[in-house]
């Protein structure tokens, strides 16, 4: 599917929006768990990806993904900066310029290969890998209205990361204390890719 | 090798950064080049690569650096760093897993002493043992 620059541009906002029009509510999930900031941290780097929007959707879709990483990379803060900025990163590596749902399904493997080795983590520790792998895993599915399983997907999964203890980051913490409260990465995945599937 | 291995602090507070800096310079003189950092990029509690890069480009040192930070962010924006330095760099920084204020004074004492930068990181790390 070719993704031209109009589209890129579509995706990118429908995103960022999203955060930012979610920063309290993420702030709030972390404020239980965490630091406090992540739903500040990730707006204020969705708000550097737009603000430089011109430069990085006129980039072919690898060059724009890499853009958009390294802008979360500089400016988010907190540790989900080089997390989410990996992810991004890495799929600009990863995705042809015109990728089907095969190449994306790919990409992503590789993407979320490169989360865990930055945070040191894996699926069950209630993070964002949380929300991301089984993502990844409907998203390799041939079946029908992919468009409109992976934002149902992404939300289960995230809701799921409720009732786990938290192993990485600030929350690991609190031990058991965490367990109760939903991951607000895991949740920031849910709510990109619903709005990625929905623009 | 030449001269000493650098210091780099990193914290979510500037305040914090500031403070664990002068109470390295307390301890040892200019012969150890000492940088520190603190505060998200544009204000607030957090850490900013741009800044991390920054103090390690002012703390370098034929030697190396080594990375002192607080909490879990500050690690991961400086391993972050650290991947986006030159290759010939990358290799010579070390983050030390150690307390913050403790670790950077123990890490600087061992640097003006001439410890090499593994030396420098175990002398930190073993405040954590």
């Amino acid at each position: 599917m070719p993704i031209e620059e109009a589209l890129r541009r579509r995706l990118i906002r429908a995103a960022a929006d999203s955060i930012i029009a979610h920063a309290a509510e993420l702030t709030a999930l972390d404020q239980a768990i965490g630091d406090g900031d992540h739903g500040l941290n990730m707006a204020r780097g969705c708000t550097a990806v737009l603000d430089d929007l011109d430069r990085i959707a006129a980039l072919p879709l690898p060059g724009a993904l890499h853009a958009i990483g390294m802008t979360l990379v500089m400016k988010v803060g907190g540790a989900s900066g080089p997390l989410f900025g990996t992810l991004f990163m890495q799929l600009g590596r990863s995705l042809p310029e015109t990728p089907d749902r095969a190449a994306a399904a790919a990409a992503l493997a590789e993407a979320i290969a490169a989360v865990k080795a930055r945070g040191r983590s894996d699926v069950g520790s209630k993070t964002m890998l949380d929300a991301l792998v089984p993502v990844q895993e409907a998203l390799g599915d041939p079946g029908p209205d992919w468009r409109t399983r992976l934002p149902t997907v992404a939300d289960a999964a995230a809701a799921a990361t409720a009732p786990m203890p938290a192993r990485r980051g600030r929350a690991a913490y609190l031990g058991a204390r965490s367990i109760g409260h939903v991951d607000p990465g895991a949740r920031t995945v849910a709510l990109i890719v619903r709005a990625l599937c929905e623009a | 090798m030449s001269g000493r291995v650098g210091i780099v602090i990193v914290s979510h507070s500037a305040d914090v950064a500031r403070g664990a800096a002068d109470m390295v310079r307390q301890m040892v003189g200019p012969e150890v080049k000492l940088a520190h950092c603190g505060g998200a990029p544009g204000g607030g509690l957090g850490t900013d690569v741009a800044a991390i890069l920054a103090a390690i480009g002012a703390a370098w040192s034929a030697a190396g650096v080594a990375i002192l930070f607080d909490l879990g962010g500050a690690e991961t924006n400086s391993e972050m760093a650290i991947e986006l330095l030159p290759a010939e760099r990358r290799g010579r920084v070390a983050i030390c897993r150690a307390p913050v204020v403790e670790g950077a004074v123990i890490a600087s004492v061992e640097a003006a002493g001439g410890a090499t930068l593994a030396e420098v990181r175990a002398a930190a790390e073993a405040l954590s043992a």
